[in-house]
């Protein structure tokens, strides 16, 4: 069972959203949009919304720099890993609590606003839920990495994470005896990666970056020119 | 006593009761609302606008504000999707649905306030300028059906190259005079050949030369831009109103300008008129209300008292054929003398054979016939349902039978 959550699971998490992300984007792209509720309720928005997005930001980046970095890269660089450790609880508690805090604003204002709670669908409600269970986990997780920030449990997560991208069929074994919290942390995150073409989670992969770089703007659009 | 019967109001979202309506759109207009609220109007700038709150000074016009087709359109520069475009064959814009991910920067970018959020398909929304139609040779339905025959359409040539430097005018007020000198007289042989030789179809060209817009706009200069300081070089013109001659009682006593009531006495001051269509420059309002009032005034001559009178038409820089021209397009309003639209030529604008066995209008749904299944994607099902048929509170001889009426 261990094996197949943690050596499995992952990669039909990940191809599920990537297959399912091409899927809805080409069959489907009327649906491919964030969803914004703010014209049926401003309030409570803009705050929950700017904590639980930067938030959200730089868990993200914490975790892809973090999981994914070589170890090698670390030492190499001089960051020992009890530093690092200590840099995940405290830089990760900090964005946890603002991810906490707005999502849980986000989900009052969606539960409880009866125009917003009419307009939403099952799926908004159950990836609010599911990211607001995953942040109380993450959270949770700090505290116990507060008993070992010499930072040894987390390099088992490193190459759990490496060893799932390299195909490393043991990758599972690495975090055999690590704490009840991270597993079911580990399983609700992957479980997110599953459904996230299937909800309103896509926006994140059309986030207009480009916007802030694009030298000017279409003006004329000829529909000759594009087919060509 | 007992509460006059009133239908409650019911939110369409929730289908519940609502205690109150607060606040809507267009909550405020036709003079609702006290005059202290109506007066932070951005159009009555520079004016001494405290006499407009007293009863009988108080005016109203109504302006029907609709997307403006910009030739620099707000909207698309905002879009951080990139879904908003201008068409190259007709200059219409567009939100491409598929594209429109919903992050409504161009509810806030459009000035003009003609962007709406669709709250249930998560996607923004504004005017095609029915499109189809269009391309069919047909005028907008906003337009047709106007019972006031308000509203023309028409082609203008324009040069796009001049675009950047016109909304780039340093002075808000040379932004009218700018937009002017893009447009390109149709009817100059010069102008008409380069446009063809461009690709301008035949027909469009000789649209343009019989287009009532490039009249107003150009030869007569009773047309302006809505709000052209917001430098976006509007493509819906607007002709300012002749509004009563304020004071009747003091009709005798206001400027009388060679047999004409000057336009200076009109109830819309004509300084709203110019903050709303010229950014605040009066000279070119005051000229387009004088040659309104001067058809007026050349038509009642020629009707009533049957002389035509070619002074009042020369005293505003026309001729009397101008005049009958302006009055048999602005006055007599014939369909065909309003809209000059010619069909899309969409053999030039795409490839037929990409395009073929599409589907047209469909949401996103395929080739949808009406009924679409729930989508793993969060589409919405949309189910053709019969009208449910309402129980019938009278007894009626017709139902006594076994019936399915009033089992629901």
């Amino acid at each position: 069972m261990h094996d197949f959550l943690y050596g499995t699971y992952p990669y039909i998490a990940i191809t599920v959203m990537i297959l399912g992300s091409i899927a809805r984007y080409e069959r489907d792209p009327f649906t491919w949009k964030s969803s914004s509720s703010q014209l049926l309720r401003r309030k409570q928005l803009i705050m929950g919304s700017v904590l639980f997005h930067i938030g959200v930001l730089i868990i993200f980046a914490g975790h892809f720099v973090g999981l994914l970095t070589p170890t090698q890269v670390f030492d190499a660089i001089g960051i020992s890993h009890g530093a690092k450790q200590t840099l995940a609880v405290v830089a990760g508690g900090i964005a946890g609590t603002m991810a906490l805090v707005g999502g849980l604003m986000l989900f009052h204002r969606r539960w409880t606003d009866p125009r917003i709670r009419k307009t939403s669908s099952f799926a908004d409600i159950a990836i609010l839920g599911m990211l607001i269970a995953q942040l109380i986990l993450g959270l949770m997780t700090v505290f116990v990495s507060l008993g070992h920030l010499d930072g040894h449990e987390m390099v088992k997560f490193m190459s759990w994470a490496q060893g799932v991208v390299f195909f490393d069929g043991a990758a599972a074994s690495y975090i055999a005896d690590v704490s009840w919290v991270f597993k079911l942390h580990l399983f609700l995150g992957l479980t997110i990666f599953l459904v996230f073409p299937f909800t309103r989670l896509v926006h994140m992969l059309s986030a207009p970056v480009r916007y802030f770089v694009r030298p000017g703007y279409q003006i004329v659009r000829s529909r000759r020119e594009n087919n060509n | 006593m007992t509460a006059f019967p009133t239908a409650c109001p019911r939110s369409k979202i929730t289908g519940e009761r609502m205690e109150k309506i607060e606040m809507g759109p267009n909550w405020e207009e036709i003079l609702g609302g006290e005059f202290s609220k109506r007066s932070e109007d951005y159009n009555f700038e520079g004016i001494q606008k405290e006499i407009y709150g007293e009863y009988e000074n108080t005016f109203m016009m109504y302006l029907p504000r609709l997307c403006e087709h910009y030739l620099n359109p707000t909207c698309a520069a905002a879009c951080p999707s990139g879904a908003i475009y201008k068409r190259e064959e007709d200059g219409i814009v567009l939100i491409d649905q598929e594209k429109c991910r919903g992050w409504r920067m161009c509810v806030s970018g459009c000035p003009y306030k003609k962007i709406y959020y669709n709250w249930d398909s998560g996607k923004s929304e504004k005017c095609t300028f029915c499109y189809p139609r269009i391309e069919s040779g047909l005028p907008t339905v906003c337009s047709e059906t106007c019972v006031g025959r308000i509203r023309y359409l028409g082609v203008m040539l324009y040069d796009q190259d001049r675009i950047d430097a016109a909304a780039n005018t340093p002075n808000e007020q040379d932004l009218y005079q700018e937009q002017c000198d893009i447009f390109l007289d149709p009817n100059d042989p010069e102008i008409a050949a380069e446009a063809i030789r461009q690709g301008v179809p035949q027909d469009w060209v000789k649209s343009a030369q019989n287009s009532p817009i490039y009249k107003m706009a150009m030869d007569w200069k009773i047309a302006f831009p809505l709000h052209p300081e917001y430098r976006t070089l509007p493509m819906v013109w607007y002709i300012p109103p002749l509004s009563p001659i304020q004071n009747a009682a003091e009709a005798g006593a206001i400027g009388i300008d060679n047999e004409m009531p000057d336009v200076k006495s009109l109830r819309i001051p004509v300084k709203y008129l110019a903050n709303m269509l010229t950014a605040g420059k009066e000279e070119p309002v005051v000229h387009a209300l004088e040659r309104m009032l001067a058809m007026r005034a050349y038509m009642r001559s020629k009707t009533v008292d049957g002389v035509i009178d070619a002074g009042i038409a020369e005293r505003v820089g026309m001729t009397p054929e101008l005049i009958e021209d302006m009055y048999q397009i602005m006055a007599i309003a014939n369909y065909e003398d309003r809209f000059v639209v010619p069909t899309a030529h969409r053999e030039l604008a795409e490839d037929a054979r990409d395009i073929r066995s599409g589907c047209g209008f469909t949401d996103g749904n395929g080739c949808s016939t009406g009924t679409s299944k729930p989508s793993m994607f969060g589409g919405k099902s949309k189910d053709f349902r019969l009208p449910t048929p309402q129980p019938n509170p009278l007894p009626n001889p017709m139902h006594t039978g076994p019936n399915k009426v009033g089992t629901n």
